[in-house]
């Protein structure tokens, strides 16, 4: 007998879900460096075009595919055609290889967490050195938050050829991740259907009272001001333009496999254009929210870090001249350094190596990505903060959600296409599915813990999903439009479906412009790529107290190409299959119509 | 007489207590920073107190039981306030060596920092370092205890997903045969009273296929 597929309990578990999935951690760490880096406020006209020419074109098109075909990703494509389930599979090992190394970050997101409920917090000064004459060497060197970071959390070593040993406390923390994640797809679409609700609006509750408090803290406003001021020049910058759909692109997190499961489970008259449209705009709206919180916290940071400076050099000076406490302050340094300067020459020679020049701006600048922003950045911000345990927990408890949500997607990704399979889902009950996927992914995941391990996550961060998944919408797009019939069936099947005709915008987008600007992604990484030669690495010096640059070693090259290869050749290898299959059955004679 | 005694007393004494000397340290006081508005001025009162303390300091050392304020000398006062003070013997002569100073401070180090509401930043005895805070390490880390608690209450709700899980399954194996034979019965009767009916075919839905067999078990007797 037949089950009937599960459906969502309403549509707004579905548009839940989608956001969940869609508004991850790369909305807030990644989206405001690139504001920054990109011209600040005049960033958000590429991200904008992008977002109306790219992002609704695709994001339509995986929700209208899921919608209609009603399988998980391998079966979608192997409706279209039985050559094309190809794309279907290179889908679900990309999802694989990103929840392998996704979860990683949950980890530390408990990591944290759980270290927030001590006072004072632990990032927030050194440790006293083994024989408690003073700090220890390397927060010395570097800061408390880099140590905490680098030390205590990943107990980093210097090169990726030392990998180490399992550390048991990251473990610890990945099994909980996989165990939580395991909690909340258990049941299918009637948990994660549950669970979505909070994983999309917790992280938005966080980021309101974040606002209220950034906006409030002191120094803000210098902070939004220098990062939002456009520099119109830079739209003339190529790179800005590719970010700017780089950005988009993989925000929505098209070409995984995710937005397809999720929309098979949906009613199939449901109106997916409404959808994909609101869905897309939430997404930027979230970016954008998230860059004003992001660059307060920066502005305050900055602040601080500029006023302590100064405090610094009055100090200083204040003690070398035997001056009045009190008597220099910000406003009249300049003017007593001159002073000092003509008066007593000889001596005011003997301190001047060690007055630092205080910028602000030179601390704005420090423009800062990726597990670099939430994990030193921020922390070094919140523990400036009153009542930072609070705001820490709070910070940490939003990175958990938007991250779990995101990893709801993958595994989503990966357990539609097995669940809807029934050889497997004959034999094996859907809990028991789930639980061996995170099972497997926990073990591979361990990698991830030992002391080398961040570099690893690198790899895989940098390589494992990018150019195959502009490879695999690309090839998504050219079945749709070229191989299904754009005009032909897929309009009319859409017409049938939701009951109204579909608009020629989205013909057009399909047919010609998104696919160009594909094209041209692909284009611009493979010759960035190429042209930089070796690829190299940011590895810890503990001596130093910062981030070396290094080349990779010829097994971690390998292991990229590894990475890139497996997921695209699976187009090729698995178009070719089908077609030896399809030659032996008709040498075999039977005429049956599969 | 008197006069040329007391200019060689100050002589000798300016020689005892000079920047750099022998034996002298510096103390530099940040008073302003450490009280803001209740900050109070630096006058020979409060100079005599940090003699008093430095005396009594000394006091509690052994073998220097004797220490009276006035071996105590201060001398370049600064507007930071900034000063050099050295401790003399009792005949005024020598100064007490810097370890023995140093050491007596040290041990004293609080009680002269509250008698100036001060701490160890804003009352710095150059050369004296303070002894750093041990940490307190509780027995058992804080975020253990936390991630035991996470832990149990997920392993407990998975377990409680899983078990009803398959506890749902068991009633469904066990009911829908029983249902099933009910519906056979019914359409038997349907059939055979008006041939292939339609109520049928709705009810399986999807499962056209199961009706048809259904059919067919039932005329291949016939």
């Amino acid at each position: 007998m037949e089950k009937a597929r599960p459906l969502w309990a309403n549509p707004l578990q579905f548009v839940f879900a989608c956001i969940s999935y869609a508004v991850g951690l790369g909305n807030v760490w990644r989206f405001p460096y690139l504001c920054q880096m990109y011209g600040g406020g005049s960033f958000l006209v590429p991200y904008l075009i992008m977002l109306v020419v790219e992002g609704m074109p695709l994001l339509y098109l995986e929700l209208a595919v899921g919608q209609r075909m009603r399988q998980g990703s391998i079966g979608a494509w192997r409706s279209i055609s039985p050559y094309l389930s190809g794309v279907g599979v290179a889908s679900v090992v990309v999802s694989f290889f990103l929840s392998m190394y996704y979860n990683v970050i949950n980890a530390w997101a408990f990591w944290y967490l759980f270290h927030s409920f001590q006072d004072p917090l632990p990032w927030s000064h050194c440790p006293l050195n083994s024989n408690h004459t003073g700090y220890d060497e390397e927060c010395e060197l570097a800061s408390s938050t880099q140590y905490f970071w680098y030390r205590k959390t990943l107990n980093i070593s210097p090169s990726i050829q030392e990998s180490g040993s399992v550390q048991w406390e990251p473990a610890l923390c990945l099994v909980l991740a996989w165990l939580a994640v395991y909690l909340c797809i258990l049941r299918g679409t009637a948990s994660t259907g549950k669970v979505v609700y909070f994983t999309a609006s917790l992280p938005y509750c966080v980021l309101i009272i974040y606002l209220v408090r950034g906006l409030t803290l002191h120094g803000a406003t210098n902070g939004l001001a220098y990062m939002f001021t456009p520099k119109m020049e830079q739209l003339a910058n190529p790179k800005a333009w590719i970010n700017a759909a780089t950005q988009i692109f993989f925000s929505l997190g098209l070409g995984f496999g995710s937005l397809i499961a999720f929309a098979s489970y949906n009613e199939p008259s449901s109106n997916c254009q409404r959808h994909a449209v609101v869905v897309s705009l939430i997404n930027s709206a979230t970016s954008i929210f998230a860059s004003v919180v992001t660059f307060s916290i920066y502005g305050f940071k900055a602040t601080f870090n500029y006023e302590s400076c100064l405090n610094k050099v009055i100090l200083l000076l204040t003690n070398a001249f035997d001056l009045e406490d009190g008597f220099l302050t910000a406003s009249n340094l300049e003017q007593v350094k001159g002073y000092l300067a003509s008066t007593y020459p000889s001596q005011y020679n003997e301190v001047f190596p060690q007055i630092k020049n205080c910028s602000l701006e030179a601390e704005l600048d420090t423009a800062v990505q990726g597990t670099g922003l939430a994990f030193i950045v921020y922390t070094e911000a919140i523990k400036n903060m009153e009542v930072s345990q609070l705001w820490s927990v709070l910070y940490f408890f939003m990175l958990l959600m938007l991250g779990i949500g995101s990893m709801l997607g993958n595994t989503a990704a990966i357990l539609t296409p097995l669940t809807d399979s029934k050889a497997i889902s004959r034999r094996l009950p859907k809990e028991a599915i789930s639980g061996l996927l995170c099972l497997v992914s926990c073990v591979i995941g361990m990698v991830f813990t030992t002391e080398a391990g961040n570099y690893w996550f690198d790899i895989f961060n940098d390589y494992a999903a990018t150019l195959s998944l502009l490879l695999i919408v690309l090839v998504e797009i050219g079945a749709v439009c070229y191989v299904y019939g754009l005009r032909s069936r897929f309009a009319s099947d859409l017409q049938a479906m939701t009951g109204r005709p579909l608009n020629w915008y989205w013909k057009v987008m399909w047919a010609g412009v998104s696919p160009l600007i594909i094209i041209s992604l692909l284009l611009f990484y493979l010759s960035d790529y190429i042209l930089t030669g070796t690829l190299r690495y940011q590895a810890w010096d503990a001596s130093q107290g910062q981030l070396v640059t290094k080349d990779y070693p010829t097994y971690a090259l390998v292991v990229i190409g590894l990475l890139v290869a497996s997921s695209t050749m699976c187009i090729p290898l698995v178009a070719l299959a089908a077609f030896i299959l399809r030659c032996l059955k008709r040498g075999g004679g039977t005429t049956s119509e599969v | 007489m008197l006069w040329l005694l007391f200019f060689l007393v100050t002589a000798i004494h300016a020689e005892l207590c000079q920047p750099d000397a022998k034996n002298a340290f510096k103390v530099r006081l940040s008073i302003k920073t450490a009280l803001g508005d209740k900050a109070y001025v630096w006058d020979a009162n409060e100079e005599y107190l940090f003699k008093a303390m430095i005396a009594f300091s000394m006091r509690k050392v052994p073998n220097r039981g004797t220490t009276d304020i006035s071996h105590v000398l201060v001398c370049n006062v600064t507007q930071r306030v900034s000063f050099w003070f050295v401790v003399t013997d009792p005949s005024k002569n020598h100064t007490l060596p810097a370890d023995e100073i140093q050491l007596a401070v040290r041990m004293n180090r609080n009680r002269i920092n509250n008698a100036f509401s001060l701490n160890d930043q804003t009352l710095e005895f150059l050369k004296i370092p303070s002894t750093l805070a041990p940490p307190t390490d509780p027995s058992v880390p804080i975020w253990i205890i936390i991630f035991g608690v996470i832990f149990c209450i997920v392993i407990v709700a998975i377990t409680l997903l899983v078990l009803s899980g398959i506890w749902q399954r068991r009633r469904k194996n066990k009911g829908p045969s029983e249902v099933d034979d009910v519906e056979d019965k019914c359409e038997n009767t349907i059939t055979i009273e008006n041939g292939i009916s339609s109520d049928s075919m709705d009810m399986k839905g999807w499962h056209i296929n199961d009706t048809f067999m259904t059919e067919d078990e039932r005329l291949t007797p016939l």
